[in-house]
């Protein structure tokens, strides 16, 4: 593959909208993005992915011409863009002044947090008539029909109110239907969408995809998608362009690259991609080697093993009809009048050595079982047992001999660590409170040991948490739960976040530990691929209540409970040969506040194969 | 052990840093600034030795005398020295604007980590009562203490003192706030780390730049309220040479004789303005996710 090598091939052979040549981008000395060429003609979807660092949101902020307000400066190259006039002009070189009137109306951009690309204090209806009269003119009623009509055009339900609500009144995909209908307000050529899924769930996910799709499809405008979710670029693109450490690694149609990936990056890429269904016929789940990339070349670590670890008998935790309700709003004399039923009559049991993964979309309380079984957040009702121990009836030196055994992992391993201690003493803290070691020189080695143990180099212990990567750091993580010697962790969307590699890398780790250490897990995440990978069983939520739980293969090979065939529906699957057609309607989760004395009903499982139960519907 | 992935950090620069003192030197802003302290605190220790004049010597120039060789600054009312003057009153003025801070700060600050940190109801009525606190002057408060405790110096330091207490109560209740929510403090507190071992390592250290900030920018406050009490008549009693004091006695002749103004106006401006780099420097060089980045 030459550098120059031009791509479109699915789409036909129009006059190019955008070209792309040698672009690069520095950062002070960093150059961020290396001689990078790309091409996309009207009605394309070009899909630029890579992880965390490659240069792929550097690129985009190129094309808007956005990189002197954020620090850069692009050092050479160019971009030619055809205007809806008809004029090139190269939009590497354009002054500030004529690239504004490009930006927002020829090329308009979506961003990943819809909450943070719209203003709080304006209604949705000013902060679309505002785009439109900025950038076209008219009148100020002109402009607020054409809202309507945006909002109609994303499917909002209930437009002409939604004119007059602020941002923070609507849901997370809501918003990002709002940005999309003022992104499509000038009737850009190209659209920029920039990781616009990755905050939303699943379902809603795929109804904004499908949606700008349809859009597309209507206004023939281009679109490049950057993502690092290969699900998506599946599903969606035409073409792939794959970024690695600032430079273009491999580009081509999207089918050549699922199938016959050339260069090493792209294949530890794709084969780092969990993809859903491919263990459906195991009753468990195995370990299986990662690809890394170690200095240019390909390199296959771990084995290929049965993770079967689950030890039958005396159950380690029970959660037993777990009820989780907060007060949120209250009348005059201070009486609630509303309340959040975030947990509604949970029933879990969990093995030692198994994992449990608890799935479910945001608000479906999936996060407050979590945290009372870590003590963070106090039932309403209903009592947890751990190793036979009720919550309830222990003492307090008992309470916190069990903040030991049970162990947090969050999604989010930087904030989880105070960034002004070294990570040898963030990792040494559970043995400090609870007096595990005696003398420092005795920590110390343990913590190196540990250190090791996660794959981190020990002699990085006087570091602090920034210098590390995403994935190092939830190493730090890790290796902090087991200096706590804890037997039951409790990963909340443990892996989320990080770049699809590392989260492999990740996966393969915490499957390891639990072998050797006979470690149980509740893993709490809304990703059902990676569920696949590692849970032993899974619970489906859905508003505060488990809809279907049983052993993987049950759940995940035939889904019994509509929300989780929904769910599993949702989950784009890693492979263009098998797109699915979704709708783009807006239907969403309804509210799990409730006036008080309205509860909602429990629902009754039934069992319908060994172990596997669903919600009658 | 064969999936291992030992990988460097990224940033794995490991400068040791050098000493806090070294990296305030470092940058021009922090050297010029503690130049001028230095300079301040040496007027303090050796006033007798510096000021060419006797600070309440009564004619010692002209009167209302305007700055010339023999007086830099000028001369005031009585014919004083101002230069003289500004040099002795660094004795008073930088260790009681100190003294009213850190008291202020160390009462407030307890008060303000305590409310943010409980919360509940005791934070409900606490931070209530401080807002209801704050709602009167600070300088009716420093009266109404001063009425309580008696004229003087020390019971002046300790009015002012506690008349700014709300004000660093609200602001490090707030921080306190904020960094509660960081999640390392949830994670440190589902590990089971006790409330103290959660403060002292978690929760402070976070605040800490907001305390500096805050202490650095309210020693002008401090040295001009207790100024205030003083030219109300129940602190420093004339002649002693104190900023706050000459400050007001020279508002009379602002027209006539600027210098007695400009004089202890820019002694304090600069006793202030070289703090709160100083502040501001110490801040950065302690934030660890500043290292590297000089």
């Amino acid at each position: 593959m030459t550098a120059s090598a031009v791509a479109p091939s699915t789409v036909s052979a129009a006059e190019p909208l955008l070209e792309v040549e040698g672009l690069t981008v520095r950062f002070g000395e960093r150059e961020a993005v290396n001689g990078i060429d790309l091409s996309l003609v009207p009605g394309q979807t070009l899909a630029v992915v890579g992880e965390s660092g490659s240069g792929k949101s550097v690129t985009a902020l190129s094309i808007m011409g956005l990189i002197p307000s954020a620090g850069g400066t692009v050092a050479g190259g160019a971009m030619r863009f055809e205007t809806a006039a008809g004029a090139r002009t190269d939009l590497a070189t354009l002054p500030e002044p004529r690239m504004r009137r490009i930006r927002g109306a020829e090329i308009a951009m979506i961003f990943q947090e819809p909450m943070t690309a719209l203003n709080p204090v304006f209604t949705i209806g000013n902060q679309i008539a505002e785009t439109i009269l900025e950038h076209r003119g008219g009148s100020a009623r002109a402009a607020r029909a054409e809202a309507l009509e945006l909002l109609h055009k994303v499917r909002l339900p209930d437009a002409e109110a939604m004119l007059g609500r602020y941002p923070h009144q609507l849901s997370g995909g809501m918003r990002q239907r709002v940005v999309i209908a003022m992104a499509l307000s000038c009737r850009p050529r190209l659209l920029i969408a920039d990781e616009p899924t990755t905050a939303l769930d699943v379902t809603v996910q795929a109804q904004i995809m499908s949606l700008l799709m349809e859009i597309q499809a209507e206004t023939g405008a281009a679109i490049i998608l950057i993502t690092h979710d290969m699900g998506l670029v599946a599903e969606t693109a035409d073409d792939v362009v794959v970024l690695y450490e600032g430079r273009k690694v491999e580009e081509g149609p999207v089918e050549d690259i699922f199938a016959r990936p050339q260069h090493v990056y792209t294949k530890m890429l794709l084969d780092a991609v969990p993809r859903l269904g491919q263990f459906a016929d195991a009753a468990l789940p195995s370990r299986r080697p990662v690809t890394i990339l170690d200095g240019g070349t390909a390199r296959q670590v771990g084995e290929t093993k049965v993770q079967d670890t689950v030890k039958n008998g005396a159950p380690i935790l029970e959660v037993r009809d777990l009820v989780a309700r907060f007060d949120v709003a209250h009348d005059l004399i201070g009486r609630p009048t509303h309340r959040v039923h975030a947990v509604e009559g949970i029933n879990l049991t969990l093995q030692p050595g198994e994992t449990l993964a608890l799935v479910g979309e945001s608000g479906s309380g999936k996060s407050t079982v979590g945290k009372a079984i870590q003590q963070l957040v106090r039932p309403t009702e209903g009592d947890i047992d751990f190793e036979g121990r009720t919550y309830g009836g222990m003492t307090a030196p008992e309470r916190r001999r069990l903040k030991r055994d049970v162990h947090s992992i969050f999604q989010d391993p930087l904030a989880s660590l105070n960034p002004r201690r070294t990570v040898g003493d963030s990792i040494a803290e559970p043995i400090h409170i609870h007096g595990l070691l005696k003398g420092s020189a005795a920590i110390r080695d343990r913590v190196r040991d540990l250190m090791a143990l996660v794959g981190l180099l020990p002699e990085h212990h006087d570091l602090h948490p920034h210098q590390f990567s995403g994935g190092q750091r939830q190493r730090l993580c890790i290796a902090r739960a087991l200096a706590a010697e804890a037997r039951l962790i409790v990963a909340d969307e443990a892996v989320s976040a990080l770049d699809v590699s590392i989260q492999a890398q990740i996966v393969q780790l915490l499957m390891r530990l639990q072998a050797e250490r006979s470690l149980s897990y509740l893993f709490i995440s809304h990703d059902m691929a990676v569920v696949e990978e590692m849970a032993h069983r899974v619970a489906v939520m859905y508003l505060g209540q488990i809809v279907e739980i049983g052993p993987r293969q049950a759940v995940i090979g035939s889904p019994r409970h509509p929300y989780t065939q929904r769910l599993l529906a949702a989950v784009p699957l890693p492979d263009p040969a098998h797109r699915t057609v979704r709708s783009s309607d807006a239907s969403e989760v309804p509210s799990a506040m409730r006036r008080v004395g309205d509860p909602p009903e429990r629902l009754r499982l039934t069992e319908v194969a060994p172990g596997h139960f669903v919600a009658d519907a | 052990m064969s999936d291992l992935l030992i990988s460097a950090p990224p940033e794995a620069e490991r400068v040791k840093g050098p000493g806090v003192l070294r990296q305030l030197m470092t940058k021009p802003t922090s050297a010029v600034a503690i130049v001028i302290l230095t300079v301040l605190v040496c007027f303090a220790l050796f006033a007798p030795w510096i000021a060419p004049f006797d600070p309440s010597q009564a004619s010692a120039g002209p009167r209302l005398g305007a700055p010339e060789a023999a007086h830099i600054f000028g001369t005031d009312l009585h014919g004083r020295d101002v230069f003289s003057r500004v040099v002795w009153g660094a004795r008073y003025s930088l260790p009681v604007g100190a003294a009213t801070l850190l008291l202020g700060l160390f009462a407030g600050g307890a008060l303000g980590l305590a409310l943010g940190y409980i919360g509940g109801r005791f934070d409900a009525v606490g931070a209530r009562v401080v807002d209801v606190l704050l709602g009167f002057p600070a300088i009716v408060m420093a009266i109404l203490a001063v009425s309580v405790l008696g004229v003087g110096l020390v019971q002046v330091v300790i009015a002012v003192a506690i008349a700014d207490i709300p004000k660093f109560a609200r602001v490090i209740r707030g921080a306190t706030i904020v960094a509660k929510q960081n999640l390392f403090v949830e994670s440190a507190s589902a590990m089971g780390a006790s409330t103290a071992r959660i403060i002292v390592l978690h929760v402070l250290p976070t605040i800490l730049p907001t305390v500096i900030l805050l202490g650095t920018l309210n020693l002008g406050g401090a040295i001009l309220s207790t100024a205030t009490l003083s030219f109300l008549g129940l602190g420093v009693q004339p002649p002693t040479p104190e900023w706050g004091t000459m400050l007001s006695d020279g508002r009379e002749y602002i027209r006539y004789a600027p210098w007695m103004m400009i004089a202890p106006g820019l002694a304090l401006f600069l006793a202030i303005i070289s703090v709160n780099l100083i502040g501001d420097r110490v801040s950065e060089i302690i934030d660890p996710r500043s290292q590297g980045r000089l």
